[in-house]
């Protein structure tokens, strides 16, 4: 129980930072905004179907079939934007911002639950 | 730690978006200047902004990668009692276009506002991770 509000608060930060790095560039021509498909991203960090499958060679020179850039494991994704721009920059402020805000209540949640989760113990110790 | 990483994303672009509210304070300055050390008109100029990786993490920080003058002819006003005026009687202004700067000077002051938002947003969510077991 520990170990999935752990997971899932380790993958909040990192998303946090994603969303962070999509704001701090919403004026350098030609970024494209990114974030991670975050029930995926879970899932395979918890150890289910893996959000990565390795390509399997069978000689040296085979390409690796790499993904790019992962964040726990979970492939970065790029955001499709809803409306053009004229440098190229795909950050659309509103979807960003929003997208923040949800995450850091979200980050908020699991960190009470955690709390809670160990009063929870805590009380059935001393009974 | 991801959310210590947002501090130096964060920072990075107020970092940039001040310089680029730094020029655009030149531009505004200068958009009468007509001669400069040099003896020649002063030129507007203009931040690039570039993306820059943070230690090795995924997220990405913004510097500014050149400061770049204006190609813009020059803004040529008859003033013949002037004593920079040519012989024909006029001046080569600035190329500062007022209204651009504005636009520039509000875009980089939204920007630097969202970003300290983020770093309040971190900072806050640090916090609460530290009353954890509290």
């Amino acid at each position: 129980m520990f170990q999935f509000h752990q997971t899932a608060l380790n993958l909040r930060a990192a998303r946090q930072e994603l969303l962070a790095s999509n704001i701090a560039n919403a004026d350098t021509p030609n970024y494209k905004a990114r974030d991670i498909d975050f029930a995926r991203a879970l899932q395979g960090a918890l150890g289910g179907d893996g959000a990565q499958l390795a390509l399997n060679t069978t000689a040296a020179a085979h390409l690796q079939g790499e993904a790019g850039e992962t964040v726990m494991g979970a492939p970065v994704q790029y955001r499709i934007p809803t409306q053009p721009s004229a440098d190229g920059n795909t950050v659309e402020m509103d979807t960003e911002r929003t997208q923040f805000a949800d995450n850091a209540l979200r980050y908020e949640a699991s960190v009470r639950f955690i709390s809670e989760r160990g009063k929870d113990v805590l009380a059935a110790l001393q009974g | 730690m991801s959310l210590f990483n947002i501090f130096n994303i964060a920072g990075s672009a107020m970092a940039a978006q001040s310089q680029r509210l730094n020029v655009v304070a030149s531009n505004l300055a200068n958009a009468d200047s007509a001669t400069g050390p040099d003896g020649k008109p002063y030129k507007a100029k203009q931040v690039i902004f570039e993306t820059t990786p943070v230690a090795g993490q995924v997220g990405q920080g913004v510097k500014v990668s050149a400061v770049v003058e204006s190609t813009a002819p020059m803004r040529e006003v008859y003033d013949p009692a002037h004593p920079m005026a040519n012989e024909q009687g006029y001046v080569a202004m600035p190329n500062v276009n007022p209204v651009e700067e504005m636009v520039n000077m509000i875009s980089a002051s939204r920007s630097y506002q969202n970003n300290v938002e983020v770093l309040n947003t971190s900072k806050t969510l640090l916090q609460r991770t530290l009353t954890i077991g509290q």
